[in-house]
């Protein structure tokens, strides 16, 4: 069983830079062809400061800036039983190219199902820029499997 | 191309997206590509030890289809929420097919907004995401 005590643990929190050749690889592999992904000078005529990225990628940024295995570790959770129950995403501001993202992650809840069988985390995360800009909130739940 | 939002009204549909069936390559991509390196989704051996009979598609891959399919429809700075829950496994050779539908007209700080129900399915019909959108009209 994961330990409840870590219910209210906030990760430290993470810098991640965002790539334009990275949003362009993102886009490209989910079939995005919107040019506010592709080309700066498209995303500027649209009103953004630099190309944007797709509304999922700031996920992936946040497992890549390594904030999920951390947390794994720390609650030291088998990534082999873990799947993913639950996404959202609230948004208040374009994620662009050249910002730099600060993810601040906190366990919202910890609790279980069937007799313990099936684990759930909830995770609630703050998303900031180099501006000080609020980004958005990301909200998880992943679901850990002992059946 | 993005429609004009405004006239955007209860029960009219987004665009059905389906997409080409779900392959390694795309995983391996997916995985390089979003930074979510889970090896369950590109690591056979890592799968069977998990007790599962091959890898499978990221939730996420799903989640950036729908959010494609939401973007191809409208403005993107327009979505101001959007979630799922994770309903069934997607494996490779499936089909995903994301689609949604208007249900609401409400007013969210102001501003006015529609909220669509959204789902990505196989070509059985079997739902893997089901999901909300919340999206501003102007």
């Amino acid at each position: 069983m994961i330990d409840k005590k870590f219910i209210g643990y906030e990760v430290p929190p993470t810098l991640w830079d965002v790539e334009k050749g990275r949003i362009r690889f993102f886009a490209e592999v989910i079939g995005a062809t919107d040019a506010i992904h592709l080309d700066a000078t498209a995303a500027k005529a649209a009103g953004y400061r630099n190309v944007v990225a797709p509304p999922t990628f700031i996920f992936g940024a946040e497992s890549d800036s390594g904030v999920l295995m951390k947390l794994l570790d720390t609650l030291k959770i088998d990534l082999r039983k873990v799947l993913h129950g639950e996404q959202r995403f609230d948004y208040h501001a374009p994620v662009c190219a050249g910002d730099t993202l600060r993810f601040q992650t906190r366990v919202a809840d910890i609790y279980d199902k069937k007799g313990g069988a099936l684990e759930f985390v909830v995770n609630d995360t703050k998303v900031t820029n180099q501006l000080g800009e609020h980004v958005a909130d990301l909200h998880s739940v992943i679901v850990v499997r002992h059946a | 191309m993005n429609v004009q939002v405004k006239i955007i009204d209860i029960g009219d549909d987004m665009p059905v997206l389906e997409l080409p069936p779900i392959s390694r390559t795309t995983l391996a991509l997916f995985a390089g590509a979003s930074g979510d390196h889970n090896p369950i989704h590109i690591d056979i051996d890592f799968a069977h030890g998990a007790g599962m009979k091959d890898v499978f598609a990221h939730g996420m891959l799903s989640m950036a289809y729908l959010g494609r399919a939401l973007t191809e429809w409208v403005p993107q700075r327009q979505i101001l929420s959007y979630g799922v829950r994770f309903a069934a496994l997607t494996h490779l050779g499936d089909r995903v097919r994301c689609s949604g539908k208007v249900v609401e007209k409400l007013e969210h700080a102001g501003r006015p907004c529609v909220r669509v129900q959204i789902s990505a399915t196989k070509a059985t019909g079997e739902i893997t995401l089901a999901g909300e959108a919340l999206v501003a009209l102007n």
